[in-house]
């Protein structure tokens, strides 16, 4: 039956028939009886107290059922924080009530509720509400926050510094001292909005009868939700059930506890009626969290032949008003991988988290890590700049080599394994490196401007191991394999997007030979699933898909028993080959794990002490993170006259250990360029020194189309981690992590006639018009 | 985002719908609803009667009589976009009728929508501009109203409380392009430069530059006009010359996507792009 | 209160009470159930609404339900089904063009109507051709893939009326008298 492997294969999609046809359903598709919807309240003010507010007009209107103030929620007992999930002893962790209560701090932040009947009616009456605001002074950018006498976005903690991490390794000062050359850049990774083509949204149903709550939720994690809705809530998690439905893209963003979300559940328990959000496009530019919004002061220093001997980085970043789930984490994540794929002994690192009114940075696609590996690419080409050194060649001469790995870097990470150059040298053969060098002199004789830019990365993914990350580092599975033969798989994990509906299946089919339509994966319900932690930092497969192959062994184990008891064999001349069991020496004996599945079930043909049934629930406790690597390549031309950039060749060679299905690694490589080539050249979170949000609409917000971006050549090397059992790495975040160092160096490289060094992203045409002006032949342009 | 509620009607003619503009509460005529409808949505605009004008197809045709074009209001951007005519006789308003907006937009937006919603980032303004279009108004008279005093400002036109745009008017222009520098996010025009250019053989005989989403309303360059009188259309360093300073004494807008210096600057890049366009055979 | 008739899929509705207000993409999410139809946005940036009115793709969050009074709308429910795929989301399927597959429904749907227009789009114009669609999860590149994979897909099904014409050649797309 499976003769032909289907692990390593480009798999057709499972999920996909449901689809493409319009028949998933999605959070805003669910429609309960009796159902009420809610229209959240929003300070228009980045900073202010709150006087009054006032509901009678709302809840007087025509359908309105309730409406609720912070102060009503705090009333009623709803007292509960928001979730900040750490392990920082020293973190400054203000209170962040699901509705404010008395001060907002940041444009968006919701200050009432109300339900009506209808969608539609509820809009209306939102408009009725009245709130009396008496502004505060507002802080937006992280260096006034931290100036004397800064406005505070939280008066009780008396600073708007929430942590310090400092990190110093080796001899930083010794190595700056005996440096050849010292390069000093500041480099900023600008607030970026994620931007799922569904917004959030939940519908929270309450069954009276069983005292229990239902959130169906557009969340990446429904167990981690369920756990905290049940602290947040009062109830016991037992009552509590959530649901991740069809979720139409997070990349980070719906990694969190919402306010909206525990605002809901509790709106249903006190109405005894299912309640709806939908959240609108502007809502989730205001209230969804942000990623990145880091500013580096960096140092590299570096011997004449290009070894790079030390590296200092003072990293601020913009946590926004408050701790959502991971928000001090992240940028903690940039300090770790600041070394990138290269030997630095001796570093000097601190990253400090600073409060602002603006809305929450969180998890955003490589969340920390492509901060990091824009810190040390653009440093290593300001490097090879300086010492008129070819960029390939100071990357080169720097690489931890394959034979150091395990690899423990200055920053305390152990490196599970890496080629780092195998992907250079392969992306720079598919690029046509010196092809396009010579190109590049060409066309600059008669006054184009070609760059080349190269990113070779490494990040850490596979989230993670717990001791890292208590109570989200493992993840489980179950398999049940059905009387009939057919199999029920349970993940823990909560895929959207990433296909492990297929892998997964994919993987049961190989090794319990089972056709792939025989198998269902269930995820996403903590009623129907076992505990799992979900879906983000890559670990879909690295970790959940690691637990499915541990219940596959423990599945197989107790089918082989099966069979040798029917059989009248020992167990240990059984085994499992080409997804069947077959006795050793016998060719003629044979058992499908249906079978033995089916004499499971038919319980009195088990050997004695075997329990009946074909199943088995197993957890996955990474030993390490795992650590993908690649290189990419980006090929632009700048439009010497406007400064607009076009895109001519991207090539990219990622290594994520083993692959279960090629064409979705492809697929996971694709979304992520496209996300890191628009943090490079397009999109830019703006607040205005009010604190006012300028790009809360997608008129304002650059999400590229696909016209602005151009075609992506792929390919792969392979190097397997022995963290999991899979051979495995992620892939999810690498092409994001990649991307965008590859094209700001490019542009970078073609404007280097133009003595340009460096421009802060998004490369707006502007910015690379005013840059060649100025600075081209006296010609100043503004 | 819902829209506030409003009353709803479909007239057969151009006269009942010029009765309800009048007698309608705060009332407003929808043609596509690309421009109205998300304005309606986010509550910045609150009509209490909506008179939608898709019951006087009459209004929506492209009609050549020689040189001479008559285009209804009611024409959508697609249909212009895919019109042979169009693009061979007014190539100007062809660019700009594949330009603007996306697919579905172009599906359903109209030329007289867009006109009489003078967005001062859209691309019609310039274009009519450039087109010496005239604008055929319906009212208590039906009067004409010269493009260059139609657009008054953001969002403002010559149009009156109770007049409804029916049709543009203008003459072929074979030698004429429409080029933009576009936001990018929402496609509408950092600079729209829209050139007709009378030629002789290969010289350009007469111009007419007209520059949008610089300024409140689109502006003629008529520096840049004079400059290129006489210039061979072959002869890109001197039209670049002559678009140079294309931009003066305008109170030109600025954002986060682009300064007033860099959007003044492009004016004259753009210009240059468009007049070679121009030049060129379509 | 408006009352509407219209075309949905094939199907006749006559509806009464319908609200002025009522978007089309509310219209036959909540009154017609037909949710494949997705909203992303409220600026008409994103296309996850897009349907098809007489043929033609619109935003149907960008229009009254009123509107589409004596037209025939066209929803992602009505071009395939899973025992009989459209050749575009067969295409979609085969060239993983989709991800999580919320932009997806609409993103077919304006692909479908950009052949109407091109029948053999090269890899700019299905790019231009798409403008009005955001995808964030795919990069686009399988889209593109998809698009072309059904073009071809289209083409073999179905003679090829002029061959050697050029895309978008004005002729065949002339459509004097606007969208209705």
């Amino acid at each position: 039956m499976a003769a032909v492997r289907l692990v390593g294969t480009p798999v057709r999609r499972r999920e996909d028939p449901r689809l493409i046809t319009g028949r998933a359903t999605y959070v805003d598709d669910v429609k309960l009886v009796g159902m009420v919807h809610a229209a959240f309240i929003r300070s228009p003010y980045a900073h202010a107290k709150i006087v009054r507010v006032d509901l009678a007009k709302a809840k007087a209107h025509a359908g309105v059922l309730a409406a609720f103030s912070g102060a009503d929620l705090h009333a009623a007992g709803m007292t509960a924080s928001l979730p900040v999930a750490h392990k920082m002893p020293d973190l400054k962790t203000p209170p962040h009530y699901p509705l404010a209560v008395d001060e907002v701090r940041f444009v968006g932040e919701a200050v009432a509720v109300l339900i009506a009947n209808d969608p539609y009616i509820a809009r209306d009456a939102a408009e009725l509400v009245e709130v009396e605001y008496d502004e505060l002074p507002i802080v937006v950018e992280v260096e006034k926050a931290m100036a004397p006498g800064a406005p505070l976005v939280h008066a009780s903690l008396g600073t708007n510094v929430a942590y310090a991490m400092p990190l110093r390794a080796g001899d930083p000062d010794g190595a700056f001292a005996s440096a050849d050359v010292v390069v000093k850049q500041r480099l900023v990774n600008q607030r970026l909005a994620p931007v799922p083509i569904e917004t959030r949204g939940v519908v929270a149903q309450w069954d009276a009868g069983a005292g229990r709550v239902t959130l169906y939720s557009s969340t990446q994690i429904p167990h981690l939700l369920r756990t905290q809705l049940s602290l947040i809530l009062g109830l016991p998690e037992t009552n509590v059930r959530a649901i991740a439905p069809e979720v139409g893209g997070g990349f980070g963003s719906k990694l969190n506890v919402y306010a909206e979300e525990a605002v809901a559940a509790w709106l249903a328990m006190r109405l005894g009626r299912p309640v709806k959000w939908s959240e609108t496009r502007s809502e989730c530019f205001q209230a969804m969290i942000h990623g990145r919004d880091q500013i580096a002061d960096c140092e590299i220093a570096a011997k004449r032949d290009g070894t790079i001997v030390g590296l200092r980085a003072r990293i601020l970043a913009n946590l926004g008003a408050y701790h959502q789930l991971l928000t001090p984490v992240i940028p903690t994540l940039t300090v770790l991988m600041a070394p990138g794929p290269y030997r630095i002994a001796n570093v000097d690192l601190e990253v400090t988290g600073v409060f602002t009114n603006t809305m929450s940075t969180d998890a955003y696609r490589g969340a920390g890590r492509p901060e990091a590996t824009y810190l040390i690419e653009r440093l290593m080409d300001l490097v090879a700049r300086k010492l008129g050194a070819d960029p390939a060649d100071v990357r080169r001469r720097n690489f931890i080599e394959p034979s150091a790995f395990p690899f423990t870097t200055a920053t305390g990470l152990t490196y599970d394994s890496g080629d780092y150059a195998k992907t250079m040298e392969k992306a720079l053969q598919l690029a046509d490196y010196p092809g396009v060098r010579a190109r590049q002199a060409a066309l600059r004789a008669e006054g184009r401007y070609l760059g080349i830019g190269l990113s070779t990365y490494v990040e850490v993914c596979g989230m993670g191991p717990s001791a890292a990350m208590p109570a989200a580092g493992w993840d489980s599975a179950t398999i049940r394999v059905e009387p009939t033969g057919s199999v029920t798989v349970l993940t823990g994990i909560s895929p959207h997007g990433q296909g492990e509906e297929t892998t997964f299946a994919q993987l049961v089919a190989d090794e319990l030979g089972v056709a792939i339509d025989d198998i269902a994966v269930v995820h996403g319900d903590t009623d129907r699933v076992q505990y799992g932690v979900g879906t983000f930092g890559s670990r879909g497969t690295a970790v959940g898909g690691a637990a499915l192959k541990l219940a596959i062994e423990t599945i197989q184990a107790k089918a082989i028993k099966i069979a040798a008891h029917r059989w009248g064999a020992d167990p240990a001349d059984l085994e499992y080959r080409d997804g069947k069991i077959g006795l050793r020496g016998d060719p003629s004996k044979a058992m499908t794990t249906a079978e033995a599945g089916f004499l499971a079930f038919m319980g009195d043909q088990l050997p004695p002490g075997l329990e009946p049934g074909l199943d088995a629930t197993r957890r996955f406790e990474p030993p390490n993170f795992v650590y993908p690597f690649g290189t990419h390549v980006c090929v632009v031309e700048v439009d010497a006259e406007t400064g607009k950039v076009s895109v001519e060749r991207y090539v990219a060679v990622d290594d994520c250990g083993n692959v279960l299905n090629p064409m979705i690694v492809e697929g996971q490589v694709h979304g992520g360029i496209a996300q890191g080539m628009a943090q490079a050249l397009y999109e830019e979170v703006v607040y205005d020194e009010y604190g006012q949000l300028l790009t809360g609409s997608l008129m304002d917000y650059a999400v590229p189309r696909a016209e602005q971006l151009p075609h992506f050549d792929l390919d792969r090397t392979v190097t397997p981690t022995s963290v999991n059992p899979l051979g495995v790495k992620g892939v999810g975040e690498a092409g994001t992590i990649g991307a965008t160092p590859a094209v700001v160096n490019a542009v970078l490289d073609a404007l280097a006639p133009f003595g340009v060094e460096h421009i802060d992203m998004p490369l707006r045409p502007e910015k690379l018009w005013k840059a060649m002006g100025t600075r081209s032949n006296g010609k100043v342009s503004v | 985002m819902i829209p506030a509620t409003f009353n709803y009607f479909r007239p057969h003619s151009i006269e009942e719908a010029l009765l309800l503009l009048r007698q309608g509460e705060a009332a407003k005529i929808l043609a596509g609803g690309q421009s109205l409808i998300p304005m309606m949505k986010f509550r910045v605009v609150e009509p209490k009667t909506l008179i939608d004008l898709q019951g006087v197809p009459e209004l929506a045709h492209v009609m050549w009589a020689g040189g001479h074009c008559t285009v209804g209001a009611l024409t959508t951007h697609a249909s212009l976009a895919a019109d042979a005519d169009v693009r061979r006789k007014a190539g100007v308003l062809w660019d700009a009728a594949n330009a603007l907006g996306d697919p579905q937009v172009r599906n359903l937006g109209t030329i007289g929508g867009a006109c009489s919603h003078a967005d001062p980032s859209a691309d019609y303004p310039a274009v009519m501009l450039a087109l010496d279009a005239c604008f055929i108004v319906a009212g208590e008279k039906t009067r004409e109203v010269a493009a260059a005093d139609f657009f008054k400002g953001t969002f403002e036109t010559a149009l009156g409380e109770s007049e409804i745009l029916t049709k543009i008017t203008f003459d072929a222009a074979a030698h004429s392009a429409y080029v933009k520098l576009e936001h990018p996010a929402s496609h509408y025009a950092l600079v729209g430069v829209a050139a007709v250019l009378v030629m002789s053989r290969d010289t350009i005989e007469d111009a007419r530059i007209a520059i949008g989403g610089l300024a409140d309303a689109p502006f003629r360059a008529g520096g840049v006009e004079r400059r290129l009188r006489g210039i061979k259309g072959n002869d890109g360093a001197a039209i670049k010359a002559a678009c140079t300073g294309a931009v003066t004494g305008q109170d030109v807008r600025s954002d986060v996507e682009a300064s007033a210096a860099y959007r003044t600057a492009m004016a004259d890049v753009i210009a240059a792009r468009a007049v070679g366009a121009a030049t060129r055979p379509r | 209160m408006g009352r509407i008739e219209l075309e949905v899929n094939g199907t006749r509705h006559e509806l009464e009470g319908v609200e002025p207000r009522l978007l089309l993409v509310h219209f036959l999410r909540e009154r017609l159930a037909l949710t494949g139809t997705h909203i992303g946005c409220d600026t008409s940036s994103c296309g996850a609404c897009t349907v098809l009115l007489d043929g033609k793709a619109v935003k149907s969050c960008t229009m009254f339900a009123l509107q589409a009074d004596g037209r025939a709308v066209t929803t992602i429910e009505g071009i395939g089904s899973s025992a009989e795929l459209h050749p575009m989301q067969e295409a979609f399927w085969a060239q993983h063009g989709l991800q999580c597959g919320y932009c997806t429904t609409g993103m077919i749907l304006s692909a479908i109507d950009l052949l109407r227009r091109n029948p053999d789009p090269d890899e700019v114009e299905i790019r231009t051709g798409l403008e009005g669609n955001l995808c964030r999860c795919t990069g686009y590149e399988n889209i593109v893939k998809a698009v072309r994979a059904a073009a071809a897909a289209m083409a073999a099904a179905q003679p090829v009326r002029e061959a050697g014409e050029p895309p978008k050649s004005p002729g065949e797309l002339l459509e004097v008298g606007g969208s209705r």
